[in-house]
């Protein structure tokens, strides 16, 4: 719509109003973040009051009923199943994904991949359910009493696997085929092409699908909750039941009132504050890399 | 309780049209901070009124009982008060002890704020930190489904809710408190110990609707409602 039959430059107008738009609009992104963050601090607001600072990390453990709210065993626990499912999911996504690009006979390419896309598409509760009947048993006939680290790790892989395979595949996919005839005139074999040329080039692209994964895992709740156990405990090896900081949220915030319901969402501050620190700590990683290979 | 509170006012509905009976869930705890707070009509609460609570006027309308169940295949039939401390405060870790299978025990507790956790401490005058759990739970589905998977776990779960599922096939099985079986009858006529009220909670001298729905829920036309969620009704 050009409204304007006088302006020399008739693309002047639509283009001020798309960028005022696009402002807008990143405007409100950016506010929402630090509305969610001043609602988190309002609501926490009465526990930092009546608790202060210092219990969270040094009370004698997580008794709301007795005024004690120690939330470091729960940050441990998020902590640990998040970065024990990347462990797992990182090398096996990153692998299928250069399966699904590089090895796979095109029958199977696609199906394969649809099948990934469908497994990304399982509601966490669905996961949840079959950790609790399946998974959970199983462990425990080898190690009681089941409900464990090891079975949160397990559940959080399951659900960050696609994630990381479908991101990583599409960002090898972009890889333009100047890169890989280069490679190929080179002489190098398909397996040294893809572990010194083509894994450097889409680092960025891996990168993004490891962080989305560790996003998912620590803010996974449902599927967490029902196979962890639930106890609030820093777990001392793999079979120990554990609670995460969402678990705590989720158990308890219908039945919490006053300086209790409000440590909740000290939970909930602490859990933003981890994937602040984690968003930082990858920006950090990625500006090194970039830094390396202007070098 | 909700399940039940919502069935008996889809019945209030309909013997009142016009009227709207919208029931939320939330624990006993904010069943009564909403009704002190003026945010409902009604509170429900599945426990006695406390002491500091005795400005408000509760309504009983039906009792559920509470029970430990253990898994089918567990051939522990019975426990005392004792052993069951014993076993919830981690001094007793192997079933052998108490003449079952050498297997380690694994102790399921309730979260916080829920009322079946706040009676069970009561009746074992126990406290929450004593407990040395190895699942706390969220709701009682979700013990039962961790005892069904778990033939060496031990938890405590709702009567009402137990007896329907251990009646459809879920290998579980009630256990008998002070020799008392778990039945909706003990419940009913008052023999088994550990046993709460399911109250109906208003701020003050119910009038009106709010009495009239009251009267209805302590009344024999919804005792039907009361059995099929499996808890006993006034005698």
């Amino acid at each position: 719509m050009i409204s304007s039959s006088s302006n020399i430059l008739p693309h002047f107008h639509s283009d001020h109003s798309l960028l005022w738009g696009l402002r807008f609009l990143a405007l409100i992104a950016g506010s929402l973040l630090l509305l969610i963050v001043m609602f988190l601090l309002q609501e926490s607001w009465p526990a930092f009051q009546h608790v202060g600072l210092r219990s969270f990390f040094t009370d004698e453990g997580w008794h709301p009923s007795e005024d004690l709210y120690l939330l470091t065993p729960m940050l441990w626990g998020t902590l640990w199943a998040s970065l024990g499912s990347i462990m797992l999911a990182a090398p096996l996504g990153i692998g299928s994904a250069v399966f699904i690009q590089y090895y796979a006979p095109s029958f199977l390419a696609k199906p394969y991949r649809r099948l990934i896309e469908l497994l990304a598409g399982i509601p966490s509760v669905v996961f949840g359910l079959w950790g609790l009947v399946v998974l959970v048993p199983l462990i425990a006939r080898w190690q009681p009493p089941g409900p464990s680290l090891l079975a949160g790790i397990l559940i959080l892989f399951l659900m960050i696997l696609p994630t990381i395979t479908l991101v990583v595949q599409a960002s090898l996919a972009q890889i333009p085929v100047s890169v890989i005839h280069h490679a190929t005139a080179l002489g190098l074999s398909r397996w040294s092409m893809i572990r010194s040329v083509i894994l450097p080039t889409a680092k960025a692209g891996i990168f993004t699908g490891l962080f989305l994964g560790v996003a998912r895992a620590l803010g996974e709740t449902m599927a967490i909750l029902m196979v962890c156990g639930n106890v609030v405990q820093s777990p001392s090896h793999l079979f120990d039941p554990i609670r995460t900081l969402t678990a705590n949220i989720a158990l308890e915030v219908a039945y919490a009132l006053g300086t209790h319901r409000s440590t909740l969402f000290v939970s909930g501050l602490l859990l933003m504050a981890m994937i602040v620190v984690f968003v930082v700590m990858a920006e950090g990683f990625r500006h090194r890399e970039a830094n390396a290979h202007t070098k | 309780m909700a399940p039940l509170i919502s069935e008996i006012g889809k019945r209030f509905e309909t013997l009142h049209p016009g009227t709207r009976v919208d029931v939320q869930t939330g624990g006993s705890s904010r069943g009564i901070a909403d009704v002190v707070n003026g945010l409902a009509d009604i509170g429900m609460a599945s426990r006695a009124l406390k002491p500091q609570e005795h400005a408000l006027h509760g309504a009983i309308i039906a009792h559920d009982g509470i029970t430990l169940i253990l898994h089918q295949d567990n051939p522990v039939h019975d426990l005392t008060n004792e052993q069951i401390k014993a076993i919830y405060t981690g001094a007793i870790t192997n079933w052998k002890t108490v003449g079952g299978l050498n297997a380690p025990i694994t102790v399921i507790n309730k979260a916080e704020g829920r009322s079946t956790l706040e009676l069970f401490l009561q009746y074992f005058s126990l406290s929450n930190r004593q407990i040395r759990a190895h699942v706390v739970i969220g709701d009682n589905e979700q013990g039962i489904k961790t005892v069904e998977g778990n033939p060496h776990a031990i938890g405590y779960v709702s009567i009402g809710t137990v007896q329907y599922d251990a009646r459809h096939g879920v290998p579980i099985r009630l256990l008998p408190l002070q020799h008392i079986p778990a039945t909706l009858e003990s419940v009913r006529n008052g023999t088994f110990p550990l046993s709460r009220p399911l109250t109906l909670v208003s701020k003050t001298l119910p009038t009106g609707l709010t009495e009239t729905f009251i009267e209805f829920s302590r009344s024999p036309a919804v005792h039907d409602l009361i059995l099929k969620q499996y808890f006993a009704p006034l005698p």
